[in-house]
């Protein structure tokens, strides 16, 4: 699954469709998102410099992007000077191989693992079990999603498809197979649930030697590594082993600490609608006789290089991992995150996908339309980035690479003959002529409920209505060309 | 002050009603307006649907009809949107620099709240409008062009007029264009939603200042025989005790047809 989608997945349509039929799941999404985006407004609200905080956090991200070969040095030296080793990786085969190698190296079998988003992208988890290493995820969204063998769905809530009474099933059922079971008598209030969890965790940390984490942030000027979560699981993970190893993507990386500061405001507004995150990491190679012996930091590249060299497709690398724009997008209220294939779903994984792994397969060239275009995404991003406009950009990506095949889609010839008519008035008047008398012969009592081909997908719900007689250029030549 | 209507192709072709309310409210307002017969397609279908090659002979033709003019009124924020965040993109992939500068010397394009309120300065129009009605703020009209709450303003001036809120209105119908067809499930998900809000308000009149939104939800409003029609709100604030509004974009509900199929005169 290496830096792919998941395997075999249909297009955008295709699972859209199936995910819409799921009630549990529609249910859960409408009330899981609807509850984070009252949160998230309820405290951007309460900030009157919201719209400054959210320039300066694009004008950060744009400029340390310009500049990220100088950064990403500056942060090589500064980690290498306070202990810490770090290694480049190309791709994500390249960085599950560093991973496995390291941890070979301490001849455990056994990981504990942080909330990351870079891990997941790179599947370093099934590189792992494919080298006899077991690596648990300790968040508790995270290890839902794993106790269930499912796929997360949710960049901070990757378990937001599954409701209590799910989770709770899957508790019972799972957690044995991993180490300590759940109670017998485990209800479903989350209270319990957490305290199941708590204690299935609790032996995993204490007796692990490695730990795998990724990094929000990554502060080139000091060579420090920062992680933001909400649990203490992660604090867990970074201090207890004898060794640390951190992916993280280029594009982490901030110049100074008081870059960060605005990040720090950001982010948990934008992400869990609260003020201040409860938990907030910070280190700096390894210090001496405190956390981890040893401290490796992999730093990823997997597409990012080429997506910084689109000069409109790059402000997707100015992301935060927030996920606001999942829980504002109508599109992803509805269908999931399981529709988009991979680890990023929602609007930012419709724009971030296509560039990191290119769009070769089915569902990436798809997920450029995956989106109306409402631009509710945009509004929220806490770094500005246009996902509008990244989207139409990916659009005609996506389709100009199909004009090299001989044979058009009908699409393309339909586009085509479009242009053709709305290149000249007079055509544009003849084809009005022709939708009006082709309508009139469609409808019935003044409304069209049956399309012919492609457009069918429109009525199959929606009727469609019947083209003028008279267009408002005809009326209008008619009516004032003829007076005057 | 030289005025150009840019009617957009959808409207030319289905809701000519619209266009003709726009001329009717304008002209009652003491405007004079030129409809250039040149005109056709500002290109967002070609734009958001990916073929952006195909925008360029569009986008040059706009530029060549509407420059002189001192403003340009269309009746839908998409297409607004469309000139005024998206026709410098096109004339750069054109690479042509001609385009790019006629682009730039283009006159303010307006959607028609915005000329209303903006421009003529006028928040009662004069008209009579003696309905139940919902307003839903179209995506685009709403986030690309910052329209606010003109419309609203303009509709709360009306007499004789039912303004209800709509629940929930920002959220997007499920329209998107091509979107509607492409992903027609998750669009038809979203609309059922948004009809949904509409029937909970028990407005006779749904209205947006974009027929094709007006199109989507009104194609799901008439299919389930709801009872509730759509209306441009250039067509509410045309009409007057006078001259109401009868032709909106629905179709009359009388069946016209002939027993030979063709609609008589």
């Amino acid at each position: 699954m290496s830096d792919a989608a998941f395997l075999g997945m249909p297009s955008f349509p295709k699972a859209a469709r199936n995910a819409l039929a799921d009630t549990q799941l529609r249910r859960n999404l409408a009330h899981a998102t609807g509850t984070i985006r009252q949160k998230r407004a309820d405290v951007v609200g309460e900030l009157d410099d919201w719209e400054e905080l959210r320039e300066a956090g694009r004008a950060i991200k744009e400029r340390t992007l310009r500049h990220l070969d100088h950064y990403l040095l500056q942060l090589e030296e500064r980690v290498t000077a306070a202990g810490g080793q770090v290694h480049w990786a190309r791709d994500g085969e390249e960085a599950c191989r560093i991973v496995t190698d390291l941890i070979r190296a301490t001849g455990e079998r056994e990981v504990v693992k942080v909330k990351s988003m870079a891990t997941q992208e790179i599947g370093l988890n099934e590189a792992l079990a494919d080298a006899g290493i077991a690596a648990y995820e300790t968040d508790l969204a995270e290890l839902i999603v794993q106790l269930g063998e499912d796929h997360p769905s949710h960049i901070l809530v990757p378990a937001i498809h599954r409701n209590r009474a799910e989770i709770r099933e899957i508790f019972l059922r799972a957690m044995a197979e991993y180490g300590a079971a759940a109670p017998a008598d485990l209800g479903d209030d989350p209270r319990q649930l957490a305290e199941a969890a708590r204690q299935h965790l609790r032996e995993k940390f204490l007796r692990a030697k490695v730990g795998i984490s990724g990094a929000n942030f990554l502060v080139a000027d000091t060579g420090t590594a920062v992680v933001v979560e909400s649990e203490g699981n992660g604090r867990m993970c970074l201090t207890l082993p004898e060794t640390l190893i951190s992916v993280v993507g280029i594009e982490k990386t901030v110049p100074t600490w008081q870059d960060l500061e605005v990040f720090l405001q950001l982010l948990p507004r934008s992400s869990t609608g609260e003020r201040m995150n409860p938990y907030t990491s910070t280190w700096t190679g390894t210090a001496a006789d405190d956390g981890p012996r040893a401290f490796h930091l992999v730093l990823l590249d997997g597409g990012r290089t080429d997506t910084l060299a689109d000069p409109i497709g790059r402000q997707a690398l100015n992301c935060i991992r927030c996920s606001a724009c999942l829980n504002v997008c109508p599109v992803y209220e509805r269908v999931g995150g399981h529709a988009y294939g991979s680890v990023y779903p929602g609007p930012i994984g419709a724009i971030l996908g296509p560039q990191l792994r290119g769009t070769s397969s089915e569902v990436d060239r798809s997920l450029p339309f995956a989106s109306t275009l409402c631009g509710a995404c945009y509004d929220v991003c806490p770094v500005k980035i246009n996902i509008p406009e990244v989207l139409v950009h990916l659009r005609a990506r996506v389709v100009d690479e199909s004009r090299e095949r001989r044979m058009p889609t009908p699409e393309r010839l339909a586009m085509t003959a479009a242009r053709w008519v709305l290149s000249e008035p007079s055509r544009l008047g003849t084809a009005q002529r022709a939708a009006s008398a082709g309508g009139r012969l469609l409808s019935r009592r003044g409304r069209i409920g049956r399309l012919p081909g492609p457009l069918s997908a429109w009525t199959d719900a929606r009727d469609a209505p019947v083209p003028a007689e008279e267009s408002f250029r005809t009326w209008w030549r008619r009516t004032r060309d003829e007076r005057t | 002050m030289r005025i150009a209507l840019f009617i957009t192709c959808f409207n030319d072709t289905l809701y000519p009603a619209t266009g003709r309310a726009v001329v009717t409210l304008l002209e009652r307002l003491g405007c004079t307006v030129e409809f250039p017969m040149e005109q056709t397609c500002c290109g967002q279908m070609h734009f958001n649907t990916g073929y952006q090659r195909e925008c360029v002979p569009l986008v040059r033709r706009f530029t060549e009809v509407f420059a002189g003019y001192d403003a340009v009124v269309t009746p839908s924020g998409s297409c607004a949107g469309m000139v005024r965040e998206y026709h410098g993109r096109v004339a750069e992939v054109s690479g042509d620099a001609r385009l790019a500068s006629a682009v730039q010397a283009l006159p303010e394009v307006y959607e028609l709240s915005e000329f209303l309120v903006d421009v003529l300065q006028v928040t009662d129009v004069g008209a009579y409008f003696p309905h139940r009605v919902t307003y839903h703020p179209t995506c685009h009209s709403l986030r690309m062009l910052g329209v606010g709450d003109k419309p609203l303003t303009l509709l709360r001036a009306v007499r004789g007029i039912d303004l209800v809120e709509l629940p929930a209105a920002e959220q997007c119908c499920g329209f998107g264009g091509t979107f509607a067809v492409k992903n027609s499930d998750t669009s038809v998900a979203m609309c059922a939603d948004k009809v949904r809000h509409v029937l909970d308000t028990g407005a006779e009149v749904l209205s947006a200042g974009d027929n094709s939104c007006l199109m989507h939800i009104g194609g799901t409003l008439s299919r389930l025989r709801t009872g509730v029609r759509t209306v441009h709100l250039a067509e509410i604030l045309a009409s007057t005790e006078e001259k109401p509004a009868t032709d909106g974009p629905q179709p009359s509900p009388l069946p016209r047809r002939t027993t030979e199929g063709v609609r008589s005169r």
